[in-house]
């Protein structure tokens, strides 16, 4: 919403502030200023007021009003004029090519001057024919042989508008030599609406905040004023009838009919403020709904009267048997009826009769913007006998439209149903200023302050008559509220103490109807007596405000509106005074917490990705060769999404691990070596439920091992030990005693995939990929992946604490046993039965080889084991040792067949 | 046998002169002090002397033998310190040579921000809440105060799941915001005890969905964190003062903030509160919009609908509720000109944090 200073100023005296000052005010109190922009008032003289600020300032002394007195022929040049004009203290011969002055060309001295803003040699205004906003500086110069300091200006030298197809022409009120910045200098704040503020999508609206938060005086205009004079006629209650099917969707429709208008361009002053505003300038009578809409918020409607007394008169309204219809339609009477007679009949009752209905679906109604409208059933439309007009409250029919011929204006202000109105406008892409208002809710109160101010601009601007009386239909008044608010509710609320009195004189401000009374005696008991003094205010909003609840509701929003006057910047910051609540932390979130400060410390990154995603896209995980992603499509049921910005992003993710292999993927070139990790929810769709979130935990490593430097050149990459090691970095960090175990997974090699297990509980699952789907990405090397099944392991992880060994002070006994054993065998085998037989003076066990020769033979292999023996309780000799190595390999020979190697 | 032992001594000085390394040193040190060298023999030919000779030559050779050892360890010490000296002097590095590279592990900046908050809040006695991604729209609007086409809907662009409902409660979305947290807590909390619920004070981080064109300035998916504060003293002040606290412990002690009136359907009165601008000091640059104010977070004293959906008494209780987007804040730390470096995950990006 723009709000221009200079109309502000017709409903608050805003002398001694500045713009900015008013900007502030107003973007504290919840109207939020986005820019300024001036058009003539001096721009603000420090930078740091904090707004954006554009546009130009006009120079007292040197942009002024003039007039001219004569429009001669330039010698030299037939598109150019020479005006002789008169700036209030000189006569100037001043060189001008508008061409909204020729018709004035050569015809000698004028009947009355024409008054136009003047800028002098030396003034500073915008270049009329740059592209843009270029600011010149007006010099001598000669133009084809005549001399030329001064320019007569149109809006867009001034900064006004874009408009530079002709000059200004003032209204007559412009006095010669006035300063053009006192005449009609402005600025214009673009105000950012709120949801809850439609009350103040106009003018008079900001004034009455600028009163409330200035202390101010509200001046409200007279709506009365300008129509006693221009009544006449017959009442437009004789004539036209209204009729509404759904008062739930229309509350309220009103109508008032001005004859004998003469269509033209509206005052100076007007055209000026509805560009400010945003608005082009049609006619007198567009302008006029316009310019009421934008002054007190109503959006009005015109019709072409006659139009409609057209439409009705071959229309079939006054039949009430099927013959007539059919008379129309094939051209020839079944059944002759006196015509005349029936209309005669029908002009006893109103001639018109206007109705509130919704389309009935396949409807059509082309709308002044000249597009046919296929209308549905939710659609409401204003239809006369003929059928519809408008779409109600967005835009009206382009037949009853108002032309340069238009003599008779019925006018049309209505309360619509403002859910309706925004579906109705969304639905037809229609957003227009009416539905703007009308789709935050318009007062119905405002329909009746609408049509008056409407039709005295009206009367004004076209010296139309005004036929007496309004036709109102309103069967469903909006409930008025009455708020109770005790001096304890401000202080509950807002931590603030303001006697009432106050309050009522800040809500007053508003116009809320504010009265203070005695709390009841007879609801207190006796226990309660000394409290029965206490006062209340008794509170109602004013017939603009469809955004004050009822009950506590109602005072909240009260709260809200007391807090804005009072200034939220005024009301002191306090610390809490309730007790702490009970403290129940959240042992998931900390456990997920930690497995990221694991695997940071182990050296991965984190990485976040999108959750949406497509079903090809995780297929990808999946050997490309065969038929297994349409198997996995027929099993994996997607949470999928209604509405979408790109296929790609269609449903909710299954599978982390998918998300992290296309940011490796996406890196690959990138980095040389990557280790990344996710943790995040998947989504499992439940039927009509809420979809299951389970947590997960993807990491995937490829590249190097080492990472390239000056003086080592080593090119190895990550296996899957690599993988192994962190895996077993994390269980140990975890505290987590799992196993690992051959795994089958269709999206690792079949050789290098291991399940991670606690028991017989699988906690994921870890290897390289299968290269059948690294095939499906653009992988540079191989990539090692595991996903975890974070819903698994974070109950198991100790809530407490892991017991801690104690740590023996003697010396150990070290050894290496070196053992041959079956290729098959796995590892961990081995290693297990040491563990067990060592008990506990075997202090650690490292596998620290692992070899294969002739010498050892086919199929067996050497597993080199470093063990530490050592004691709590005293110092172990050689003999000790030997006793344990000795248990150790029988159990080895015994168990795994192994044999120990000299 | 003393001329012998003269000369000895002269001839052995003479050499160990002439050395200047440690292997001729130790081969020096075998032929002149060693077992065999003339010197030592000198004692072991002593029963061939005279008992006249014998005494003079001992002593001698004695001396000999003290002045070749001292004259040894001399040399030795020479030596090692002319060894160092000349490593030392050939031994330099070019310090200006990278350092060999350690893998770093790293969260992710969305993380480590929202971390920070929650770390922030939890000091000032807030916890963490979380709750889920899909929501039913009766969560995520209507017990917020969000009736279907109500016009804030319009201020939140909604992704719907497409799960054929058509009971327009049970309808899916993705949460346009973490306040359906702020149900579902005090819905949980209030079961627990109907009569008489506890005060509420938590966190709500999480990711919210926007139905938007990815852009250098918009993402479909970012992170929240509400805070919601509900008991039986609550008011207007406690959330300028709680805020302000935050916002000085985030931002520096100096941070100024400013308490503008705002609209949400869930709170009133609403707020916007800003701070002021960190990289012009208030002065108004590119970062604030020449505001001189950074929008930092939406809040607002709990609206009595919400209160009273949520299972707590409005007349009894008040609270208030906050709201700020932590990506929102490293883009303006940080100066990044670009939301979707943060679920882009380019690794030139992450590293940088
Ligand atoms: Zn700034």
């Amino acid at each position: 919403m723009k709000l221009p200073i200079s109309w502000l100023k017709d409903y608050v005296d805003i002398s001694g502030l500045e713009v900015i000052d008013l900007a502030r005010i107003l973007t504290s109190a919840g109207l939020e200023i986005d820019d300024i922009r001036f058009a003539g008032l001096p721009l603000p003289s420090r930078d740091d007021h904090g707004f954006k600020v554009s546009g130009i300032a006009w120079d007292r002394e040197k942009l002024v009003v003039a007039e001219i007195y004569e429009v001669n022929p330039h010698p030299n040049a037939d598109r150019l004029t020479l005006c002789d004009l008169f700036d209030g203290k000189d006569r100037h011969i001043v060189l001008t090519g508008a061409p909204n002055l020729y018709p004035y060309k050569g015809i000698g001295k004028l009947e009355k001057p024409i008054k136009v803003a003047y800028a002098k040699e030396g003034s500073t205004i915008y270049d009329g024919h740059a592209d843009g906003l270029v600011l010149t500086t007006l010099k001598r110069a000669k133009i084809r042989g005549v001399d030329s300091y001064s320019m007569v200006c149109s809006e867009k030298e001034l900064g006004i508008s874009e408009e530079h197809e002709g000059v200004i022409f003032l209204d007559d009120d412009a006095v010669a030599g006035t300063p053009l910045v006192d005449y009609m200098g402005d600025a214009v704040l673009e105000v950012s609406i709120l949801p809850n503020h439609a009350r103040n999508t106009n003018i008079l609206g900001l004034a009455r905040e600028v009163a409330a938060l200035t202390g101010r005086e509200l001046k409200k205009p007279n709506l009365d004023a300008g129509l006693m004079s221009a009544l006449g006629g017959q009442p437009v209650t004789d004539l036209v009838k209204i009729e509404i099917a759904n008062p739930e969707l229309n509350p309220r429709f009103t109508l008032a009919l001005i004859r004998d208008v003469k269509i033209q361009p509206s005052p100076y002053w007007v055209q000026r403020r509805l560009r400010l505003i945003g608005m082009r300038p049609i006619s007198n009578i567009v302008d006029a709904t316009n310019y009421t809409m934008f002054e007190i918020g109503e959006p009005l409607h015109a019709f072409d009267y006659d139009v409609l007394v057209g439409r009705d008169s071959i229309s079939p309204r006054i039949t009430v048997d099927a013959t007539n219809y059919a008379m129309f339609e094939i051209g020839e009477p079944l059944h002759a009826f006196d015509y005349d007679v029936l209309v005669g009949r029908d002009s006893i009752s109103p001639h018109i009769t206007i109705s509130t209905r919704t389309a009935t679906p396949g409807e059509k109604l082309t709308t002044l913007d000249g597009v046919e409208r296929t209308l549905t059933e939710t659609n409401v439309l204003v239809c006369d006998s003929a059928g519809p007009l408008s779409i109600a409250g967005i835009m009206g029919g382009a037949e009853s439209e108002v032309t340069d011929k238009t003599t008779n204006i019925l006018l049309e202000a209505a309360a619509w149903n403002f859910i309706n109105i925004r579906r109705t406008a969304n639905q037809h892409s229609l957003p227009s200023e009416a539905s703007y208002r009308f789709s935050r809710g318009v007062h119905p109160a405002l329909a009746i302050d609408g049509l008056k101010r409407c039709l005295s601009w009206m009367a004004q601007w076209s010296g139309g008559t005004i036929a007496p009386g309004i036709v109102d239909n309103y069967p469903l008044p909006p409930k008025e509220p009455t708020i109770e608010i005790r001096e304890s509710d401000i202080r509950r609320a807002l931590g603030i103490e303001i006697p009432l009195e106050q309050v009522k004189g800040m809500l007053e401000r508003l116009e809320f109807k504010c009265d203070i009374q005695p709390v009841d005696n007879s609801i207190l008991d006796d226990s309660n007596t000394q409290i029965s003094n206490i006062e209340y205010l008794a509170v109602n909003p004013p017939p603009i405000r469809l955004d004050i609840g009822t009950g506590i509701v109602g005072v909240a929003d009260v709260m809200e509106e007391i807090a804005r006057v009072y200034g939220y910047d005024n009301i002191p910051e306090t610390r809490m005074a309730d007790p702490l609540p009970p403290q129940r932390g959240n042992i998931s979130l900390e456990r997920e917490e930690r497995v990221r400060d694991i695997l940071a410390s182990l050296g991965l990154q984190e990485i976040i990705t999108h959750r949406m995603t497509a079903p090809e896209i995780e297929n990808r995980l999946l050997p490309s060769n065969n038929e297994s992603s349409n198997i996995r499509n027929s099993i994996i049921e997607y949470v999928k999404l209604a509405n979408y910005i790109t296929p790609e992003k269609r449903v909710m993710r299954r599978s982390v691990l998918a998300s992290v292999l296309n940011v490796v993927e996406k890196n690959a070139r990138i980095a040389e070596t990557m280790q990344v990790f996710e943790v995040g929810s998947v989504y499992i769709p439940v039927g009509g439920d809420l979809p299951l979130e389970p947590r997960r935990l993807s990491i995937a490593m490829t590249g190097k091992r080492y990472e390239s430097a000056w003086d080592s050149k080593l090119g190895v990459k990550f296996d899957f030990y690599d993988l192994k090691g962190l895996v077993e970095g994390l269980m140990d960090a975890l505290h987590l005693s799992v196993t690992y175990a051959p795994a089958e997974h269709p999206s690792f090699h079949p050789g290098k995939c291991a399940a991670v297990l606690l028991g017989d509980k699988p906690l994921g699952v870890f290897g390289e990929l299968h290269p059948l789907v690294a095939e499906n990405y653009d992988f540079v090397s191989p990539v090692l992946a595991a996903d975890f099944d974070l819903e698994a392991i974070l109950p198991l992880m100790p809530a407490i604490g892991h017991p801690v060994r104690p740590v023996s002070e003697f010396p150990p006994v070290l050894e290496d046993i070196a053992i041959i054993v079956d290729e098959n065998l796995p590892a961990d085998r081995a290693e297990a039965l040491i563990r067990q037989t060592g008990g506990k003076m075997l202090e650690s066990v490292r596998l620290f080889d692992v070899f294969r020769s002739e010498q050892i033979g086919a199929g067996k292999k050497s597993l080199a084991y470093a063990l530490v023996y050592r004691s709590y309780d005293g110092t172990l000799t050689d003999k000790d040792a030997a006793g344990i190595r000795t248990r150790i390999i029988k159990r080895l020979e015994m168990e795994i067949g192994a044999k120990l190697r000299s | 046998m003393l001329e012998k032992l003269n000369e000895i001594e002269k001839e052995s000085l003479a050499s160990l002169a002439a050395i200047e390394d440690e292997s001729a040193l130790e081969t020096w040190r075998v032929a002149n002090i060693g077992r065999s060298s003339p010197v030592m023999s000198v004692f072991s030919q002593m029963g061939s002397l005279s008992k006249e000779e014998r005494p003079l030559v001992g002593q001698r050779a004695n001396q000999v033998k003290v002045a070749l050892e001292k004259a040894f360890a001399e040399k030795q010490e020479a030596v090692k310190q002319a060894a160092l000296a000349r490593s030392l002097a050939t031994e330099k590095l070019d310090v200006t040579l990278p350092g060999r590279p350690v893998r770093r592990g790293r969260l992710h900046p969305a993380t480590q921000n929202l971390r920070r908050i929650l770390d922030i809040l939890a000091e000032m006695g807030f916890q963490v809440y979380t709750a889920r991604d899909v929501e039913s729209d009766e969560y995520n609007f209507q017990l917020l105060n969000i009736p279907p086409h109500h016009p804030a809907r319009e201020m939140q662009d909604t992704f719907y799941i497409d799960t054929g409902e058509t009971d327009e409660s049970r309808k899916q979305v993705l949460r346009t915001h973490t306040s359906p947290g702020q149900i579902r807590a005090m819905r949980e909390f209030s079961a627990a005890n109907p009569h008489n619920p506890p005060p509420i004070r938590i966190a709500l981080p999480g990711m919210v969905y926007r139905f938007e064109q990815i852009t250098a300035r918009s993402e479909v998916q970012f992170n929240q964190v509400e805070g919601l504060v509900v008991g039986e003293n609550i008011t207007f002040g406690d959330l300028k003062g709680t805020l302000s606290d935050f916002v000085r412990r985030m931002f520096g002690q100096n941070a100024k903030t400013r308490f503008r009136a705002s609209y949400f359907p869930f709170t009133e009165p609403s707020a916007e509160m800003d701070v002021e601008c960190f990289v012009c000091g208030g002065k108004g640059c590119g970062i604030c919009k020449n505001s001189g104010w950074l929008e930092i977070l939406g809040c607002g004293m709990v609206h009595p609908d919400v209160l009273q959906n949520g299972g707590y008494d409005p007349k009894r209780y008040t609270g208030f509720a906050f709201g700020m987007g932590p990506e929102r804040q490293l883009l303006l730390r940080h100066k990044i000109t670009d939301i979707r470096y943060f679920w882009g995950n380019d690794m030139r990006f992450l590293e940088q944090f």
